[in-house]
């Protein structure tokens, strides 16, 4: 009877069910590898959770929206409950979005969760970019993954911009017409690419239904396997954590994704979810009623695109205008070349940053364990000033807004904000450094004297002294835990010559690390802790100084 | 020069100042508020009204507008604007204007309407201009969409597309018209006060106008069907509201979520 049935599994349904997937794709394997990955706790781990959430109801209300909404740019004669639109002569694509707002039930909601969750899937994954950034959660191993985060945030404005163009309101198509008025500003082929690209003078009757294609397939498709990509990463590299005690580079301090990680993942899903359903819920967004249809003869006051577009709205305002030159029967339209060159350029370097930082230091190690901001004082003064040139071209599509509602010059705005380009990312980045420096300062103060307890004792000879609260080694341990780098030399190569190349990278190592404050070494401890003992600390703190 | 400095605290001017301010601007307020009325019917202006108007037209606009209202450096001549410009300028606050600035800026309005209808009755014998509209002309009774269509045209690159206002140049701005009564709207078209250029009636047909105050009327008075509207800024605020309220609300909880369980 041994051939006879295997005895039958007890545990019911449950445990039946795992063994027939175990035994059919080998589940087990795939839960043992990826339910014992471990994660960190922390609030800013989980932005790009944030972000990642945004997009699944971004798939579903779109895909909602797919089921009523017609790109098509025929004209038709509105005879909806919308009363002030009624007889108007306006696009199917609109007509179809007005009925989804006013008689698809459930339509206006879902409309205005699909444009809220997008406003937040690019916003959740600009945060989630700068913490980052400012942790240096790019070096090694993780550039590429910063590559991938990357195009995810470009894919974001893709996916946001051409679903904004859909609706063919008079907002919408004001927006295309700055895009085409920018591909047209292209010298030689802008013409032709705006013709291809409209089929044909703008607007056109093709647009609409061009975008739906790429909004609704190629850039979903897009980002998803983007997200594939970046999340596989996030297993092959594990994920970072900040310094504390037994945190190394060599390991992972957390829970395990199984069960507490996914317990408290799927939670938050459905928080971010209920957030998003509520906003919706009693916010109006983007009122694509108010507009009207597309005709491109009216242009609205306030016309801004939405918020991840707007720096480069705002880098086409701050430019100044007649900067045309006509070379050889073409125009080169600088006022709109400019701010080309200047959005894409500032993007290539923030693809770029990870690489060029790795090249200064030279470091080639793994880093798993994330910098304190104020740790990398350069890196986090470079973004300061980022965010800053960042927020000013931003600021700058609401110039007419700021003008309005604060009653000021409209022209003087644009001035200032034209000065403040240039002048405020180098004041963010001076007082971004200088800031890190001293809290650094303080930081060495902190791990070898203690902190200040207020308690001030009188000694017997009548000298008086404050009372020093000595840190307990966890928390001392998260302020003496970094990597200091020092500026590197220009060499010589093998022949004997000291290369452009090595010059320029002696020159950034010294702007990053020139100024530096020393991490606090064992030495240094112990000698603060052998009591009243300052000399030899201070006589320790100038050799780590000139070290 | 030092004796003075001596004698009082150089906080004493301000003090002084501040407090004679608030005696002459708060007792004028009060004086003001007391004698609001309200509106009279009376369409065909008699001698006395006009001569009335005169007396109010030499104490509170000579000084600028010259005293037969032929104008000075100061202030254009009156002569041939109408009665609907002077109603719309000192029936909306505008006029008497309190500062040179980009723009007269929208107060509270100084005269009664008896007064109002004074100077109106005046500004008329001056010479042919625009008239007060009658009730029936701006009745918001025409075709919204025609309306609408035509505010988007004519009216929506300086005051947006649903009346929220928007920036001009040096200052200067299209006003919000959320709340602005009819008569004003059609009187502004007629007359283009300021920087708003004159909508004619073979610009905007009678008809034309009724049909934008039909439009802006109903946008009033009809609440945003998605919910709360962010002033009718559009994207500006969606993103400045993402940026503060949602991100800011979830990241709350993202370190309610990552606080230890302690």
């Amino acid at each position: 009877m041994s051939n006879a049935v295997a005895a039958p599994k007890k545990g019911g349904f449950l445990a039946g069910t795992a063994n027939y997937l175990d035994e059919r794709v080998g589940v087990a394997g795939i839960l043992k590898e990826f339910g014992r990955k471990v994660f960190p706790d922390h609030w800013s781990f989980m932005l790009g959770e944030v972000a990642l959430y945004s997009f699944l109801v971004l798939l579903l209300s779109g895909t909602f929206l797919t089921f009523f909404f017609q790109p098509s740019m025929e004209p038709v004669i509105y005879n909806g409950v919308y009363g002030p639109l009624k007889g108007a002569e306006m696009s199917i694509a609109y007509a179809s979005t007005l009925d989804i707002s006013f008689e698809v039930r459930g339509g206006l909601l879902m409309r205005q969760v699909h444009h809220w969750s997008a406003l937040l899937f690019v916003a959740a994954a600009g945060l989630h970019m700068l913490r980052v950034f400012f942790t240096g959660a790019f070096r090694k191993p993780r550039e590429i993954n910063w590559v991938v985060g990357f195009v995810l945030f470009v894919l974001g404005m893709a996916g946001g911009f051409t679903g904004y163009s859909l609706p063919d309101d008079l907002l919408s198509g004001n927006g295309l017409r700055i895009i085409d008025g920018m591909i047209k500003g292209i010298p030689v082929i802008g013409a032709y690419t705006s013709s291809l690209l409209f089929g044909g003078e703008f607007p056109g009757e093709a647009i609409v239904a061009r975008l739906y294609g790429l909004h609704i397939l190629l850039v979903p498709a897009l980002i998803l396997v983007f997200i594939v990509i970046h999340l596989f990463m996030v297993v092959i590299h594990k994920h970072t954590h900040y310094s504390g005690p037994g945190r190394k580079d060599s390991n992972v301090v957390g829970y395990p994704l199984m069960p507490v990680y996914v317990a408290k993942a799927g939670g938050f899903f459905f928080i971010v979810f209920g957030v998003i359903m509520l906003i919706a819920a009693t916010f109006t967004i983007n009122p694509v009623w108010n507009y009207g249809g597309y005709d491109p003869s009216p242009v609205s006051a306030g016309t801004q695109p939405d918020w991840y577009i707007g720096w480069l709205d705002g880098a086409l305002r701050l430019a100044p205008s007649h900067l045309e030159v006509h070379v050889g029967g073409v125009t080169w339209a600088w006022n709109i070349l400019l701010p080309m060159i200047v959005g894409v350029g500032f993007l290539v370097v923030v693809a770029a940053y990870p690489f060029i930082e790795a090249w200064v230091t030279g470091d080639k190690r793994e880093h798993h364990v994330l910098d304190r901001p104020r740790n990398a004082p350069t890196r986090t003064a470079i973004g300061a000033a980022g965010v800053t040139f960042y927020a000013v071209l931003w600021a700058g599509a609401g110039t007419d807004l700021i003008a309005t509602n604060f009653k000021m010059s409209l022209n003087q705005v644009l001035t200032s904000m034209q000065i403040l380009l240039f002048v405020a990312p180098i004041a963010a980045y001076i007082i971004a450094k200088r800031t890190c420096l001293s809290l650094q300062r303080k930081d060495r103060e902190i791990a070898l004297h203690g902190r200040e307890s207020g308690r001030i004792v009188r000694l017997p000879h009548g000298e008086y002294i404050e009372v020093h609260e000595p840190l307990d080694e966890f928390e001392q341990w998260k302020l003496v835990d970094f990597k200091d780098y020092q500026p590197t030399l220009a060499r010589p190569n093998a022949a004997g010559k000291i290369t452009l190349r090595a010059r320029l990278r002696a020159g950034l190592s010294r702007f990053y690390f020139e100024d530096r404050i020393a991490p606090v070494t064992q030495t240094e401890i112990d000698a603060a802790h052998h009591h009243g003992d300052h000399d030899a600390v201070e006589a320790a703190e100038v050799k780590a100084v000139e070290a | 020069m030092a004796f003075k400095k001596n004698r009082r605290s150089p906080l004493a001017a301000v003090i002084v100042m501040a407090a004679g301010l608030a005696l002459t601007g708060g007792g004028y307020a009060a004086a003001t508020a007391a004698v609001e009325a309200v509106k009279p019917v009376s369409a065909v202006a008699s001698a006395d009204q006009i001569s009335e108007g005169r007396k109010l037209f030499l104490a509170n606009c000579a000084s600028c507008h010259g005293k037969n209202a032929e104008g000075t450096k100061a202030a254009p001549s009156l002569i041939g604007v109408g009665g609907a410009a002077v109603e719309f300028q000192v029936d909306s606050g505008r006029m008497p204007g309190q500062a040179s600035g980009p723009q007269l800026q929208v107060k509270k309005k100084q005269f009664t309407d008896e007064q109002i209808d004074a100077l109106v009755a005046y500004a008329t014998t001056l010479g042919n201009g625009p008239d007060v509209p009658t009730e029936e002309m701006i009745a918001a009774n025409g075709d919204a969409t025609r309306g609408g269509e035509l505010f988007r045209i004519n009216c929506a690159m300086c005051h947006n597309a649903v009346g929220a206002g928007g920036a001009l140049t040096e200052g200067k701005y299209a006003p919000a018209l959320k709340g602005v009564p009819a008569d004003h709207v059609y009187e502004a078209m007629l007359t283009g006060p300021q920087n708003m250029p004159v909508f004619n009636d073979a610009n905007l047909t009678p008809k034309d106008k009724k049909d934008i105050i039909t439009y802006l009327k109903f946008v009033e008075e009809n609440p945003s069907a998605g919910g709360y509207e962010l002033a009718n800024l559009g994207p500006v605020v969606e993103g400045l509201f993402t940026w503060i309220f949602i991100l800011g609300f979830i990241i709350a909880i993202t370190i309610w979520l990552g606080a230890k369980s302690n």
